[in-house]
């Protein structure tokens, strides 16, 4: 079988489970792709011989009864794997070889997956675009010259260019569904405190959700049933009973209630945002859904109430590298204080460095409650919003972003223009809620868009199946030519 | 309200980063702008509302005060930069 990495995952566990392709034809076949594909700098790191090792074990032993039978896997660098390199995109963690596996890539190994490699991504997942990324930017399948989105930016490459049957990313302000949204692939940032955050390298410890990035929604269902779940590890995790996401995926809609916010626009905003949004509607009004004008009146306060939040839980979870107990140390500097501030210099790049500053400053002496105090208060608000239009509605309509991927530099010098990218997805990681950024459409230049479908907290199985009625009747197809092998 | 250099640099030493000095000025730059955005908070009052401290409907769980692992020094000391057998070794703090 020829193009089987081009298949679904759900497509590629039938082939695996009536054995017309074995795990390691499988895995040989992805290597190929991976080692054909360099231009794209998707991955920091390969494990293609303790992949191919773990392909040969399944095909003599294969158990067919688990979600992700003898399916290799790349992952975000963000997550712990045990005795493999976890970078975090950092240099300060260039040589960082953990000796523990995060929670949620072990559910994955439990679940019948094997790792194939670590996924670039934005250092500290710090980054709209994949740019700020020690190991260098990451290319846009779709294009030579465009971002892949960020931070989960190899993530999202990857998985566009057939590198890896599905991935997982992290989101803390939309670095799931902003790099699926440019990449037209499917991105799903679960409910806070569903997945694990145990072994995941921090950014901001209150905002941070691990989740599934793929090709379809069923995929969606399939990656996020094995990847989630109780762990007493993690101090945050939700104990509540496992749910199936996969089995119970439904594409009926009909009577469901859905809210049209309409906070969600910015200033000159291309107005094929506006006409996919119109598509959006009018093909889950055709569904059977009945269509509700709300207004989440805080909106516009977001994205500066997470430029405070992020940066003081950054500057906080990042105090850790000091070049002692892991990671990268300076050889310069006369004594034990001038050691820290050269290695932390040294080895952090100038955004984190800027995300650390803004952190400290905010949190520091007379400052905590003109910023930190101020934002948790605004935090409410936010919620609050949130919580009141959910009483009216059972899900939430928007754009996942306000534009199409953007050229690589073409933000890099201006720090503000780089955050408004998030504007549509950060206010979810505030609120805690669930969210699905799904591929509906293309901009005049041939560029995926996607739109976002936000969730009430644990009702990721009611936007999953939105999303599944909505991909079955949206005629997206993401056509990549491959220009890079 | 707008950031000088020399407060940069003051929390830059609270945050044990030292900051080359050709890249102050661009870096003062970029925080003030950061900062501008930042402060369209202050156009709402919320003199009445409550701090939103945790978006979890449940309190923090605590565990019982034991020790569930051990004996694992090798592989806590294995990514230090450097150490002897048993510890950190950091440069020297004490004349």
């Amino acid at each position: 079988m020829s193009n089987i990495t081009n298949l679904s995952l759900s497509e590629i566990l039938e082939s695996i489970k009536s054995k017309k392709i074995s795990s390691l034809e499988l895995t040989q076949a992805y290597i190929k792709n991976i080692e054909n594909a360099k231009k794209l700098n998707a991955f920091v790191t390969t494990t293609f011989d303790q992949a191919l090792e773990n392909a040969k074990k399944f095909d003599n032993k294969p158990n067919n009864e688990q979600l992700l039978s003898g399916i290799p896997l790349a992952v975000k660098d963000l997550f712990c794997t045990e005795n493999v390199k976890t970078t975090a995109g950092s240099n300060i963690l260039n040589n960082f070889v953990p000796s523990y596996e995060s929670t949620v890539t072990k559910n994955l190994w439990n679940n019948g997956a094997f790792l194939l490699g670590k996924l670039n991504c934005d250092e500290f997942a710090m980054g709209s675009s994949n740019e700020t990324s020690f190991f260098g930017n990451v290319i846009n399948p779709i294009g030579d010259h465009l971002v892949p989105g960020g931070s989960s930016g190899g993530s999202s490459s990857a998985l566009a260019a057939d590198l890896t049957p599905a991935t997982i990313g992290t989101d803390t302000g939309g670095s799931i569904r902003q790099p699926a949204s440019f990449t037209g692939t499917v991105g799903l940032k679960p409910t806070y405190g569903l997945c694990s955050r145990w072994g995941i390298v921090a950014f901001a410890s209150s905002l941070d959700q691990a989740g599934p990035m793929t090709k379809t929604v069923n995929d969606c269902s399939i990656m996020l049933e094995a990847m989630s779940g109780f762990d007493e590890k993690d101090s945050t995790s939700i104990n509540k009973k496992k749910e199936t996401y996969s089995k119970n995926l439904k594409d009926n809609i009909k009577g469901l209630k859905i809210g049209i916010p309409k906070e969600y626009r910015v200033d000159n905003m291309p107005k094929e945002i506006d006409e996919l949004w119109e598509k959006g509607k009018k093909i889950l009004k055709d569904l059977g859904a009945q269509l509700i004008d709300i207004s989440l009146p805080h909106t516009k306060y977001a994205l500066p109430t997470y430029y405070i939040v992020a940066p003081a839980e950054a500057s906080s979870n990042l105090a850790r590298y000091d070049g002692v107990r892991y990671g990268y140390r300076s050889q310069k500097g006369k004594d034990l204080i001038e050691m820290y501030e050269n290695t932390r210099s040294e080895g952090f790049g100038d955004e984190v460095k800027r995300r650390i500053l803004i952190g400290t400053y905010v949190l520091s002496s007379g400052y905590y409650d003109a910023y930190y105090l101020k934002a948790q208060k605004v935090r409410q608000l936010i919620k609050k919003d949130f919580d009141d239009s959910f009483t009216k509605v059972d899900a939430i309509l928007t754009p996942s972003t306000p534009s199409s991927a953007f050229k690589i530099g073409e933000k890099t010098n201006d720090p503000v223009s780089m955050y408004l990218n998030d504007i549509f997805t950060v206010p979810v990681n505030l609120a805690g809620l669930p969210a699905l950024s799904l591929p509906a459409g293309l901009d005049k230049q041939g560029y995926p868009l996607g739109l976002q479908l936000i969730g009430k907290a644990l009702d990721e199985q009611k936007i999953l199946n939105i999303g599944y009625a909505f991909e079955k009747n949206c005629g997206y197809k993401n056509e990549i030519k491959k220009w890079w092998s | 309200m707008s950031l000088d250099k020399e407060k940069i640099k003051h929390v830059a030493k609270l945050a044990r980063i030292s900051v080359d000095e050709a890249k102050v000025d661009s870096l003062t730059k970029d925080l003030n702008s950061i900062f501008k955005f930042i402060e369209q908070l202050n156009e709402l009052n919320t003199d009445k509302v409550e701090p939103l401290t945790s978006i979890l409907n449940q309190s923090l769980r605590s565990r019982k005060d034991e020790i569930s692992d051990g004996k694992i020094r090798e592989k806590i000391l294995k990514n230090s930069p450097e150490k002897n057998e048993e510890f950190f070794v950091v440069p020297k703090v004490v004349e």
